[in-house]
């Protein structure tokens, strides 16, 4: 039997298929702007038996395609309580929202918080702003490790920080400072969120954002709290629905 | 037959707008209220037409943001644009509006609104310690009582305030009797059939009629219910909206619950279960008037204890499985007690509370339906 689990995100589209035996196929591509034509290429030539959707584009899905939904948050509880059974704790950063969410020791979500209506702290204000500063996404996470010191970045509004960005170039600051400025104040807005949530115990850090490796140590160095980020964090979601697509057929 | 009786309250809701003006071409007049605080009792004991005038549409709330700053409660700014563009009949009808400083937002408000209307401001007290406020309270009812005998030319004597009074227990239990059949298990009615009838009951000019429906209504839905009708079965969450008011217009979390598969049972908020009261004969009337309204559990008040005491009695007898707290966007005294409602309900009844700070748009539709959908998978 195999269960397949897609999550339809802003930013990317992951599937996720598994049997008895574990993962036996994973695939990711862009969103773009026919998330439900991308979600059909991405589904082609895979055999499955059932399919759980879950990210913003699950309610269109289910009505593209067969297929039951769940909200990202039980998705990512449940991919994170898989990799990591152990830790009550989980931050997603994703494209348009973050999210934390407390489990209870089976995995069941007990509180959860999210980001308000706006794209701030999340992976899209990231690539905006590795864009202004001339950085691709891959590479801005590392080189804003390399500086040595910060510089303060006040607006959390995107279209604010790109401004207040541009006006610390303006006056020939270090693009370096400036890129680990902006990672520390997202880390800062997501602390604020995490203890409301849970305040302490390890952290799971799931969504796309946890590939950028500058965001993940100072996570671990401004909660001193033990962050554990899976081999692929933006697989988490999909993993998790496929997970919940197999509980099913059971 | 549910059918039916909507139809009868549409039917009854626009036919109310022509009666007003009738009973205005007989020089009937008309007093707009913009909170729960003000003793309605006073306006009809002088024989007016009492019309809540609480905005709960988007539709006028671009033309406020002309004047009003964008980072404003939607509910302000739907009243203040109902009044600049003069689409609201009711507004319109109002001789006079009478206006309680609930917030800064509200107050500042109504001294732009003076442009359009007379209105008159009562000084709200911001704490319910009865030596404390009870006295300049009075003053503001007593005030209230006299430019309401200069509007209509009607003296408000003890026998028209207790007809009044009478009327308006009348009322508030058929509210109460309406609101009640949700404590049924599973609930004949949806949360959002409630904000309907609550929403177009108040309109109404003839009471009477209010009361006949409401209580026809109730009847109708005990009936469903002892056949076992319902749309929801016991397994269904239920689930109690708390915090700001709303109506028709500004009910979408209750709309979007519902199409997460929740049934929404109660609603503690000045448009539901803070309306449910009963008003003594007793004494001097307006001193008993003041000390009633007085003690209205909103978050305008510090301490505002009485609404965890209401949201204890709601949750025991509409028997909750999880609260939402909503707060209109820029609500400052909704958004702080939050925290506090949240940790009482955790601590004293070890339920959920999801909360929501929205606005009357829909661009937020998606985001709040996953968290609504999140924290029902939750219950």
């Amino acid at each position: 039997m195999r269960a397949a689990g897609i999550d339809i995100g802003s930013r990317s589209i992951e599937l996720v298929i598994l049997d008895n035996s574990g993962i036996i196929e994973a695939r990711t591509a862009d969103s773009g702007f026919d998330p439900m034509g991308v979600a059909g290429k991405l589904m082609d030539k895979v055999a499955f038996d059932r399919i759980v959707a879950t990210g913003y584009g699950r309610n269109l899905f289910e009505i593209a395609f067969e297929g039951d939904t769940v909200t990202e948050i039980k998705a990512h509880a449940r991919g994170a309580y898989h990799l990591f059974p152990d830790a009550g704790t989980i931050l997603d950063i994703g494209g348009q929202d973050s999210k934390v969410i407390r489990t209870n020791g089976a995995g069941k979500v007990t509180k959860f918080e999210m980001n308000d209506r706006c794209a701030a702290g999340t992976g899209k204000f990231l690539e905006i702003m590795a864009r202004s500063l001339g950085f691709t996404i891959e590479e801005f996470g590392g080189a804003a490790m390399t500086a040595d010191d910060e510089l303060p970045i006040n607006s959390m509004c995107t279209v604010f920080a790109e401004s207040e960005v541009t006006s610390l170039l303006a006056r020939g600051e270090d693009r370096l400072k400036i890129a680990r400025g902006l990672h520390s104040s997202v880390v800062r807005r997501a602390m604020s969120m995490l203890k409301r949530v849970s305040d302490d115990g390890p952290v799971v850090f799931t969504g796309g954002v946890a590939n950028n490796p500058c965001m993940v140590r100072f996570l671990e160095q401004l909660t001193g709290r033990d962050v554990l980020v899976p081999s692929e964090p933006h697989m988490a979601g999909a993993l998790g629905a496929a997970l919940i697509a197999h509980e099913m057929m059971r | 037959m549910s059918q039916d009786l909507m139809n009868t309250l549409q039917q009854a809701f626009e036919q109310n707008v022509i009666d007003i003006e009738n009973y205005k071409k007989d020089g009937r007049k008309a007093i707009g209220c913009y909170c729960l605080y003000s003793p309605v009792e006073l306006i009809v004991a002088a024989g007016a037409i009492p019309l809540p005038l609480c905005g709960t549409k988007n539709d006028p709330v671009a033309a406020a943001e002309e004047v009003l700053p964008r980072n404003l409660c939607p509910l302000i700014k739907s009243s203040y644009g109902f009044a600049a563009l003069n689409t609201c009949p009711f507004f319109r009808f109002s001789d006079m509006i009478v206006a309680d400083t609930t917030c800064d937002g509200k107050k500042k408000m109504f001294e732009l609104m003076q442009q359009y209307k007379k209105v008159h401001v009562l000084q709200l007290p911001q704490n319910q310690n009865v030596e404390k406020s009870l006295a300049p309270w009075l003053d503001e009812v007593r005030i209230m009582k006299e430019e309401i005998e200069a509007v209509t030319g009607v003296e408000i004597t003890t026998e028209r305030i207790d007809a009044a009074i009478d009327l308006l227990n009348r009322e508030r239990d058929a509210k109460k009797a309406v609101m009640d059949l949700a404590q049924i298990k599973p609930s004949p009615i949806k949360g959002s059939e409630l904000i309907n009838i609550l929403f177009k009951v108040g309109f109404l000019a003839d009471k009477e009629k209010g009361i006949g429906l409401m209580n026809t209504m109730v009847d109708h839905y005990k009936a469903l219910a002892e056949n076992g009708e319902s749309p929801y079965t016991a397994k269904t969450p239920r689930i109690l909206i708390s915090g700001v008011p709303m109506g028709v217009g500004s009910d979408k979390v209750a709309k979007i619950l519902e199409e997460s598969g929740a049934s929404v049972v109660g609603f503690e908020n000045c448009t539901g279960y803070k309306q449910v009261f009963t008003v003594e004969k007793e004494g001097d009337r307006l001193d008993v008037l003041a000390r009633q309204y007085l003690s209205i559990p909103c978050s305008v008040m510090s301490p505002n204890t009485g609404r965890l005491e209401l949201l204890d009695r709601m949750i025991r007898d509409f028997k909750v499985d999880g609260v939402v707290d909503l707060t209109w966007q820029a609500c400052h005294t909704y958004n702080v007690e939050s925290f506090s409602v949240e940790k009482h309900l955790k601590d004293a009844h070890g339920l959920p509370m999801l909360h929501l700070e929205t606005d009357y748009s829909d661009s937020d539709t998606e985001q709040l339906r996953v968290r609504i959908q999140a924290f029902i998978e939750m219950l």
